[in-house]
């Protein structure tokens, strides 16, 4: 559906379903360059069992309008008027990457707003690989190239998509080049770098944390991922074997069934 | 090895490893190495919020081997990975892949564009099969690149082409024609058999859906048949209001929109959901594992027909019997130059030549050859050939076959990968008997 956030028209998945603002409402925050499919295979479940789903597309990325906004901290900030624009006092968020920069933030100074947090691939920083950097600000397709090879384990390299026939790295490329790479890859790969409030601001999270990390992550080593958790009280861990950055497509059934359980706990629906 | 001058290169794999071993990891599957052939109709279900999940694609896996089967998704990654694609679809004949294509593009009243210059079963889709359909096409001559663009209507849904086309070996010059698609804001989409991806990848100049008959080079032993569509991912279908069964909500699946949902994939999950659901063309896990085992070594064949391919164009070419031969490595070949840009890795290996003594020759030769395969069938790893008059083509009008390009004296040869020698001695063999066709023939 599309709506407006600060005069932006902003474009978010619902997951095949109408938003019913009486249901309880999850939103969930893609990575770097990328778009709300990313999220396909998580958002529908929740939009058909009882939830309001947006799966969002970040300003200037996807479908949504406007510029590519440049620090970690207008991402939070503009996530807290999501929820204010759709009519909701409170949501539970979702972070995928940078998305997971996002959404600490965002629960760190909107802590009443924010009633669980699910990290997937996250950590407390993520700086930036120097080359990787300068390739996206040059607009060089072969950043994409390589945060492809790097954010995918052996299910996104080998093969083995949980969807039939579709093929991980270049079903990803495709998303992180649907607009400019300039414009959308660089932006955020530079907040993600110039990001250094993580840690603290973990530290202030006392709401239900998940943090769901992989054993080969290259992007957010699981070390990162356990340390940025440790921080958050009572935070819980899941660690999946043999899979990459990409674990909410690489391994989207394992990442469905930790996540539902998770919610359905934590922030349950009536519906 | 990263170079620090160059910096960090993507170590993503290359085209002979994913040839090899892209879909499929041994882990998941007991440890067997080789892709198991999962011969079942239908797949379990944990419980009925499983079964309901599916159903309603909320999350991936297989229901019924009519719409998906786990040893087709191998293939069909292993294609779209080697195609560069987002997504594949495997049918049971190249055709049905067409089919599905069209049917998953239009609705009746659409319209398409269509190169004159294809298989014979593809003309007839198109002229006789479609429009029953209510979807009307317009012929188009492949190097009438001006043409695609002045056979553009309001309800054109897209233009379809070969780009080396059967039987004359003509090409669409697709960097251009996928300019005018786009300009028109509808996708290309290429058939793609006589190439494989090891010799063009058409997305790369510009098209949006590639199609393969794999029963050809790409499964290349002539065992076993199967077509595959794959998608390119970049086409934007809410462009425009001109695809509203792409992106507005679908009641089929509780009002999905595809485009909006999987984006770049779009086009396969609405081909598969809708088309497999409904019309079914679905491909054998039997005859999926047997073009596995054709890919594994694609580019290993390739250079060999390839090579075989351009021994038998000059040996044509000096040959006192031949009266013309038409092959895109021919120096004075009309798409000489585009051959060579869009084909670097070889022009394929099909053939097409005139024989002197018209049709009558043509017939004693495909009579009297006996290593070459007189048959309905090219990209096998033996050398075939036909005379597409009286067999592909045989069912248009004399009209249509000048239209498509082709004379009662054009022989169609796919070279196959037996020694050079042995197939020219067999061709020696033909032309003797075409040279006296009475004599022969009274034998």
């Amino acid at each position: 559906m599309k709506f407006k956030v600060n005069g932006q028209e902003v474009f978010a998945s619902t997951g095949g379903r109408p938003f019913d603002k009486n249901k309880p409402l999850i939103i969930f925050v893609h990575g770097s360059g990328l778009t709300h499919m990313t999220w396909v295979l998580q958002t529908r479940y929740f939009a058909f069992h009882g939830y309001s789903v947006l799966a969002l597309d970040l300003p200037g990325h996807g479908l949504s309008s406007g510029k590519s906004l440049k620090s970690i901290e207008d991402m939070a900030d503009w996530i807290s008027s999501v929820i204010d624009a759709v009519g909701y006092k409170e949501a539970s968020l979702v972070g995928h990457s940078q998305g997971c920069l996002v959404t600490i933030e965002c629960t760190a100074r909107y802590p009443d707003k924010i009633k669980t947090l699910s990290l997937m691939g996250g950590a407390g920083a993520i700086p930036m690989n120097p080359d990787l950097l300068a390739l996206a600000e040059n607009g060089d397709p072969k950043a994409v190239d390589l945060m492809m090879d790097w954010a995918h384990g052996p299910a996104g390299h080998f093969g083995g998509h949980p969807v039939p026939g579709l093929y991980h790295i270049n079903t990803g490329g495709m998303l992180a080049k649907s607009r400019t790479i300039k414009d959308t890859l660089a932006v955020d790969f530079r907040a993600c770098d110039n990001y250094k409030n993580g840690f603290e601001a973990a530290k202030k999270i006392k709401i239900p944390t998940l943090s769901i990390l992989a054993t080969d992550d290259k992007m957010c080593p699981v070390n990162e991922g356990r340390k940025l958790a440790d921080l958050i009280e009572g935070s819980k861990v899941d660690i999946i074997d043999n899979c990459g950055h990409m674990m909410l497509l690489e391994e989207a059934d394992r990442v469905l069934k930790v996540l539902k359980s998770f919610i359905t706990t934590n922030y349950p629906s009536k519906h | 090895m990263s170079d620090k001058k160059k910096g960090p290169e993507s170590k993503t794999y290359k085209f002979d490893t994913l040839s090899l071993h892209a879909g499929y990891q041994p882990h998941k599957n007991a440890g067997s190495r080789q892709v198991p052939i999962y011969q079942t109709t239908s797949y379990l279900f944990d419980d009925v919020d499983h079964a309901a999940a599916l159903f309603n694609l909320e999350r991936g896996g297989h229901i019924y081997s009519r719409i998906s089967n786990p040893t087709v998704g191998v293939l069909e990654e292993r294609v779209a990975s080697l195609e560069g694609g987002t997504a594949a679809l495997a049918t049971s004949s190249g055709m049905s892949a067409i089919f599905l294509t069209v049917m998953t593009l239009c609705e009746a009243g659409d319209h398409l564009v269509v190169s004159s210059q294809l298989y014979g079963g593809t003309v007839n889709l198109f002229r006789l099969t479609l429009p029953k359909f209510g979807i009307k096409c317009t012929f188009v001559k492949p190097r009438d690149t001006e043409g695609f663009k002045k056979a553009i209507q309001k309800n054109t849904k897209g233009i379809f082409g070969e780009l080396v086309g059967n039987p004359g070996n003509e090409l669409m010059n697709m960097p251009e024609v996928s300019k005018i698609a786009h300009d028109a804001g509808i996708p290309l989409i290429v058939d793609a058999t006589y190439q494989t991806p090891y010799l063009c990848k058409p997305f790369e100049h510009g098209a949006d859906i590639v199609i393969h008959s794999l029963t050809k080079w790409m499964a290349g032993h002539g065992s076993s048949m199967a077509g595959i569509l794959v998608e390119g991912g970049n086409f934007d279908w809410m462009q425009n209001d001109k695809f509203p069964t792409m992106t507005k909500p679908y009641e089929g699946y509780h009002g999905l929109s595809f485009a909006e949902e999987f984006g770049p994939t779009a086009f396969t999950m609405k081909a598969r959901a809708e088309g497999m659901r409904d019309f079914g063309p679905c491909l054998s896990p039997q005859n999926a594992w047997n073009v596995l085992q054709g890919i594994e070594t694609l580019s290993v064949r390739m250079k060999k027909h390839c090579s075989n391919a351009e021994e038998m164009v000059k040996y044509l070419l000096a040959h006192e019997s031949v009266a013309w031969v038409s092959h895109p490595s021919v120096p004075d070949h009309p798409d000489h130059a585009l051959a060579k840009k869009l084909l670097p890795n070889g022009r394929g290996s099909m053939i097409a030549f005139g024989i002197k003594g018209g049709k009558d020759a043509g017939v004693a030769f495909i009579n009297n050859v006996k290593l070459a395969s007189h048959l309905a069938n090219v990209g096998d790893t033996r050398t075939l050939v036909i005379h597409p008059a009286s067999g592909t083509h045989s069912q248009m009008d004399e009209a249509t076959l000048k239209f498509a390009g082709l004379s009662h004296d054009m022989i169609r040869l796919s070279v196959g990968i037996e020694d050079i020698d042995d197939i020219k001695n067999d061709f020696e063999i033909g032309f003797r008997a075409a040279r006296k066709p009475r004599l022969v023939s009274n034998q």
